[in-house]
C-alpha cells in the first residue's frame, strides 16, 4: 500500500515539478513573434506554389516580416498583393528593385579544361559526387547539366555550350537557381546592373590561366581603370559594387581576359 | 577509471553501436537521412540530448528512484524527464543560442520520441554506470548515432542515383541499403577491449 502512494507521490511530484519549471521557463524564455508576420501571410496569394523561393506563404511570410525578402515575390498574387504586403512593411521597401539570377561563369566547352569526361546521371548534383569536383578543372565552374533550369518555374534559364544562361527578361528574381546550384555560383544581380564579370574563379592567376582561357586573374587592371571605384579585386576575382557602377563599360574594354561583359 | 571510459565509449560508437546491433533509434535513422546535412543535424541533436538525458536521470534515479525502492518507475520516470528535458532545451535554445536552435530546427521536438535517448538512460541503470560513467556512454552514444546516420546519408545521397530495378523504388532500396551497412557493422560485433 505504501509502495503504490509513495510512486502516486513521486511522479505526481515529479510531474509538478517538470510541469512548474516549464511553464515558468516559457514565461522567462519566451520569443515574440512579430506580428506582421500574420498580416503579411493574410494578403498573400495562399497558393504554397514556391514561386517566390521560399518554403511556401508561411516561410515567405517570416522571410519579409523580417525583412530578408523583398515584398513583390509573390507570384501568383503579383502587382496587387505586393502593394499590399509592402503597406504593411512600410513604404519604405517599394524601392527594393528588382533582382535577376546571373551566372557568373564562362567556360563553356572548348574554352574550360576538363577534369574528366562525365557521362553519368544527368544532374549537377550527381557530378559533384566524385570528390567534390566536377567535371571542369576550375572548381568555380558551371557544371552545366541545369539543376538550375530545372528548379526555374519561370522558364528562364537554358544551358548554352556548357554553362548555365539567364533569360533575363524571364526571370523574376526567386532565387530558385540560387539555391539548387552545389557550386553555389548563381547569384541575383540588380536588374539595371548590366555589366558584370562573368568569372567566378578565386585561385591565383597563373592557376586560374592554366583551367580556362577566359579566368580571371586577378590582374587588377579593371579596379586600377574603372572612373568610379565600383571594382575591387578580392581573392583574384573582380567584383562588382553596383552602387557605385555607372555602367560605363570602360571596365568591360580594358580586361585582357575579355570576361567583364555587358549583359543584355 | 580511465580504461574503464575508453572502453565504454569504443563500445557504445563501434561495437554496440545504437542502431546497428541495439536497433534503438531507426525511426529517425530512417526519416532524418535523405540528406548529409540534415543527417548531421540530427545527430548533434542527438548527441546533446542523449548526454543531458543521462546526466539527469542517473541523478534522479539515485537520490529519488533508489533510495525511495520505487525502481519499477524507471521507465515511466525517465520518459517524464526525457520529455521536459526536450522542451526546456528548445525554449532555452529558442532564446538564448537562435542560431543553434534554428539549425537544429525541428528535430530537437522529434527526439522525444527517439528511443535510443530513453534506451541509453535505461542501459546505464542495467549496468551499474557511475556518474561519470552514464555521462559518457550517453554522448558516445550519442556519436555512435551520428556516425551511423551520416554514413547511411552518404549512402543514400549516391543511391539516389544509381540504377536499380523500378520494384525497389523509394523505401525499398532505403530498408535494403540499410542492411549493407548494419552488415558492416556486424565486423565489429564480439570485439572485446583488453582492461
Amino acid at each position: 500500500m505504501t509502495s503504490i502512494l509513495l510512486s502516486m507521490l513521486v511522479l505526481g511530484v515529479l510531474g509538478g515539478i517538470f510541469g512548474g519549471l516549464l511553464a515558468f521557463a516559457s514565461e522567462i524564455f519566451h520569443v515574440d513573434v512579430d506580428p506582421k508576420q500574420a498580416a503579411v501571410r493574410e494578403v498573400l496569394a495562399g497558393a504554397n506554389c514556391g514561386g517566390c523561393g521560399y518554403p511556401g506563404c508561411d516561410g515567405y511570410a517570416a522571410a519579409v516580416a523580417k525583412g530578408e525578402a523583398p515584398c513583390n515575390r509573390c507570384v501568383a498574387g503579383g502587382a496587387e498583393t505586393a502593394a499590399k504586403v509592402a503597406e504593411i512593411m512600410g513604404a519604405s521597401v517599394d524601392a527594393a528593385e528588382k533582382m535577376v539570377a546571373f551566372v557568373p561563369c564562362s567556360g563553356s566547352a572548348g574554352v574550360a579544361e576538363m577534369r574528366f569526361n562525365y557521362t553519368g546521371p544527368q544532374d549537377c548534383q550527381a557530378a559533384m559526387l566524385f570528390g567534390g569536383k566536377s567535371n571542369k578543372l576550375c572548381t568555380f565552374a558551371c557544371i552545366g547539366l541545369g539543376n538550375c533550369v530545372n528548379a526555374c518555374q519561370f522558364g528562364a534559364m537554358h544551358i548554352e555550350n556548357g554553362v548555365a544562361k539567364v533569360d533575363r527578361s524571364k526571370c523574376v528574381g526567386c532565387g530558385a537557381c540560387v539555391d539548387v546550384c552545389p557550386k553555389n555560383i548563381v547569384k541575383l544581380i540588380p536588374e539595371s546592373q548590366k555589366i558584370m564579370p562573368a568569372c567566378s574563379n578565386k585561385d591565383k592567376g597563373a592557376a586560374a590561366m592554366k583551367m580556362c582561357s577566359v579566368g580571371c586573374i586577378g590582374c587588377m587592371k579593371c579596379q586600377r581603370e574603372c572612373p568610379s571605384g565600383a571594382i575591387t579585386v578580392k581573392e583574384f576575382l573582380a567584383q562588382i559594387d553596383p552602387a557605385k557602377c555607372t555602367q560605363c563599360g570602360h571596365c568591360a574594354e580594358v580586361c585582357p581576359r575579355h570576361i567583364i561583359t555587358t549583359l543584355k | 577509471m580511465l580504461s574503464s571510459i575508453i572502453q565504454i565509449s569504443l563500445g557504445a560508437i563501434l561495437i554496440n553501436n545504437f542502431i546497428f546491433s541495439q536497433f534503438l533509434g531507426c525511426c529517425p535513422f530512417l526519416g532524418c537521412s535523405n540528406k548529409v546535412d540534415t543527417a548531421v543535424g540530427m545527430g548533434l541533436a542527438v548527441v546533446f540530448v542523449m548526454g543531458l538525458a543521462s546526466a539527469i536521470c542517473w541523478v534522479i534515479n539515485e537520490y529519488i528512484l533508489v533510495a525511495l525502492h520505487l525502481e519499477f518507475l524507471q521507465t515511466l520516470a525517465f520518459i517524464l524527464v526525457i520529455a521536459a528535458l526536450v522542451q526546456f532545451v528548445e525554449m532555452f535554445l529558442k532564446k538564448m543560442v537562435p542560431s543553434l536552435y534554428s539549425a537544429l530546427g525541428i528535430f530537437l521536438p522529434l527526439i522525444t520520441t527517439n528511443c535510443a535517448v530513453l534506451g541509453v538512460v535505461l542501459l546505464n541503470v542495467q549496468n551499474n554506470y557511475n556518474f561519470i560513467e552514464s555521462l559518457v556512454y550517453g554522448i558516445t552514444g550519442g556519436i555512435g548515432f551520428l556516425l551511423a546516420i551520416v554514413l547511411f546519408a552518404s549512402v543514400r545521397e549516391r543511391v539516389e542515383f544509381a540504377e536499380y530495378p523500378e520494384c525497389f523504388r523509394g523505401f525499398s532500396i532505403c530498408l535494403v541499403s540499410a542492411a549493407l551497412v548494419a552488415l558492416a557493422f556486424m565486423g565489429f560485433s564480439g570485439m572485446a577491449i583488453p582492461v
